[in-house]
């Protein structure tokens, strides 16, 4: 793709306080046309918020916010080109599935048997199409959660929200969704806006990623800037496991000034006498405790200088029968150099 | 230490902190039983209302629709105790037919006034008040209930009186042609509001409104406020949020609170009596006929028709889809 790509939604020196507490303090950012955008943080983070100012639910305390370079101030839910997923789904219990996911378009006075037939389309892309006449009573989560996405999109809108919409689904189904999700958003080609606390979710789908924390953006961009390089220790510790190393076993280690980050998968567990490399760097410890993950296996080696880190490391052989009996061992851990990243203290 | 204490004692009961009572074998084996028989508990629980649904008021609801079926032998005064249709037809005479017309007139008024008067309050209620000034409208709706029904009763009279304070109101505001024009009205109108049907159906409005109060105040708060952003959110105005989702959401209390206002007029024969004319309500019909005259086949018989309408109403509520959001 070439050419300049159009902002969708642009967040100026966004504030919104209840009261004393500020929900969102301060926040400017841009959204992408057609990008599959994330905005990720723990509970009461202001991700939510946002996005209720953007469906307009919400309006800002203080600064503005534009969609598709228009402000938004003053214009009402129903007037805006955004739709939602909701957390809860919200589907009308007293409508049938075709009927929720034609309200949109029944509101619009759109004619009966036009109505029908993009009800139809629309339950056919989310493969729903023969429930079109029951109950939302009578559907399964995952059915739900569909109807919800079906009833949003056949509005063709031009940013879609979604609130955490796959809470309440259990594991294999999330990730089935997850996919269907960013297969949907690629086949429709809508900028797609999605809140969660799910980190690994969010890396997963996503374009790009806003961290957020207590109501203030922490760093904004693709999943791989978000992991490899954090901008601030909130990030690093809230996206994946990290290793921090204090100032001092820094530069003892390291010979860097200041505390460094390592990721737990960058580190290489070997033999006490392992070889150290050029570009290396080495910490001599002991194990101190193993858990098998299936896949991995995350081991906590206590350092000799003090001190300990997380490493993660993949059950290539048969090193989970062993893994037991490697408690206590001696180990010698390595990593590159350029895999420890110095933190940037505070935002 | 006294907390450490209490950590250990979780393992092997509250042996430290204080003695148990012994729990008597005989006790403990009857709540064992009962928590692996949740049917059991459930019939033990509902056996007695049952027994008082079944027995006393089927039973009796049954006692009065056969009498209905008797006839009165005009010659002796007494029941007579075989079946026949005569007394139904004795029921769709003129003169009944107009009191049982009277009445569902009333009846399908109040309704009607309840439902438009009951749904902005329930609506503000459930959708807008909070903490202080909900409780305080929940007391404000069931006060009256507090006291007597004749002691409402005759307040209105009074209000509703010539001389009452209704009237002096409007005379001091130099309305009292408006007053005059609207008693001077064919039926609804007579010699002054505490005689006429316009003061009969304020009466029942006021009586009857707390009971579509709360149906409508229930049904409305159990909306999720989610469905309504998402109907906005969908491109629906609040008009179209309101006639789309909250109606229909609230309809099952409408109906609900409707049942009360429709039976509990039909089958009133003191507010007639009171505020009424000479003119004869279907409770007024059943106290009379079964009083002296000693015509209770007559009296089960119009009896019998406010069943017959509420259960007319009910298919229809039903059928046009009232109950579709239970």
């Amino acid at each position: 793709m070439s050419g300049p790509v159009s902002v969708a939604v642009q967040f100026m020196a966004v504030s919104r306080h209840f009261e004393v507490v500020r929900a969102v303090d301060g926040v400017s950012f841009e959204i992408f046309d057609g990008e599959f955008f994330s905005m990720l943080g723990p509970s009461g983070s202001g991700k939510t918020t946002c996005l209720r100012l953007i469906a307009g639910f919400d309006r800002p305390t203080a600064g503005r916010i534009l969609l598709h370079s228009v402000d938004s101030a003053g214009i009402p839910p129903y007037d805006r080109d955004v739709n939602t997923v909701f957390q809860d789904y919200a589907l009308f219990p007293h409508m049938t599935v075709g009927d929720n996911v034609g309200y949109g378009l029944m509101i619009r006075r759109v004619p009966r048997r036009e109505r029908r037939r993009r009800i139809l389309e629309m339950l056919g892309l989310v493969k729903l199409a023969d429930l079109i006449d029951r109950r939302p009573a009578q559907l399964s989560g995952g059915q739900r959660q569909r109807v919800a996405l079906a009833r949003a999109l056949i509005n063709r809108p031009r940013v879609l929200l979604l609130d955490e919409p796959l809470g309440a689904l259990d594991l294999k189904l999330r990730e089935q969704m997850q996919v269907e999700l960013k297969a949907l958003q690629k086949q429709v080609g809508i900028t797609f806006v999605y809140v969660t606390h799910d980190q690994e979710e969010a890396l997963n789908m996503s374009d790009r990623v806003a961290v957020f924390n207590q109501g203030r953006l922490e760093q904004i961009g693709t999943p791989a800037e978000i992991y490899e390089h954090p901008a601030s220790p909130f990030v690093a510790d809230f996206v994946g496991i990290c290793n921090v190393l204090s100032a001092d076993a820094a530069e003892a280690i390291t010979g860097s000034r200041g505390a460094v980050l390592i990721r737990p998968e960058k580190i290489a567990l070997r033999e006490p006498d392992a070889v150290v490399l050029e570009d290396e760097c080495s910490a001599d410890g002991r194990i101190r405790d193993v858990v098998y993950l299936g896949a991995t296996s995350r081991y906590v080696v206590e350092l000799a200088r003090g001190g300990q880190l997380t490493v993660l490391r993949q059950n290539m052989d048969d090193a989970h029968k062993t893994a037991a009996a490697g408690l206590g061992q001696a180990v010698r851990l390595l990593w590159k150099r350029r895999h420890a990243q110095p933190l940037v203290a505070g935002t | 230490m006294q907390g450490s204490n209490a950590g250990l004692s979780l393992a092997h009961g509250k042996g430290h902190e204080r003695r148990r009572e012994p729990v008597r074998p005989s006790a403990r084996r009857l709540s064992t039983l009962l928590f692996f028989r949740p049917r059991l508990v459930l019939l033990i629980l509902l056996a007695p209302p049952l027994l008082w649904l079944g027995g006393i008021y089927l039973g009796s609801l049954f006692a009065l629709l056969l009498q209905s079926f008797f006839s009165l032998d005009d010659y002796t005064g007494q029941v007579v105790r075989s079946f026949t249709l005569r007394t139904y037809g004795e029921l769709l005479s003129a003169a009944n037919l107009d009191i049982v017309f009277r009445t569902a007139t009333m009846a399908a008024s109040v309704t009607v006034a309840a439902a438009l008067v009951a749904f902005p309050i329930a609506y503000y209620m459930a959708r807008h008040a909070s903490g202080g000034t909900k409780a305080l409208l929940y007391l404000g709706v069931m006060l009256p209930l507090w006291s007597s029904y004749l002691v409402r009763l005759y307040a209105w009279k009074m209000i509703l009186a010539k001389e009452g304070i209704l009237n002096w109101f409007v005379v001091e505001l130099h309305l009292g042609w408006l007053l005059d024009a609207v008693l001077a009205t064919p039926v609804v109108g007579g010699p002054s509001l505490s005689t006429s049907y316009l003061g009969m159906f304020i009466v029942f409005l006021y009586m009857w409104l707390p009971y579509m109060i709360l149906p409508i105040q229930a049904a409305l708060e159990r909306v999720p406020p989610s469905l309504l952003e998402a109907s906005g959110d969908l491109g629906g105005r609040p008009r179209h949020t309101f006639r789309h989702v909250t109606l229909p959401l609230a309809l099952p209390g409408v109906v609900a609170g409707s049942i009360f206002t429709f039976s509990l007029t039909l089958g009133d024969y003191i507010i007639p009596g009171i505020i009424g004319q000479s003119s004869f309500f279907i409770g007024q019909a059943v106290l009379s006929h079964q009083g002296t005259a000693g015509n209770i086949p007559l009296a089960a018989a119009f009896s019998v028709v406010p069943m017959l309408i509420m259960a007319v109403y009910l298919t229809l509520a039903r059928r046009m889809g009232a109950f579709h959001a239970l």
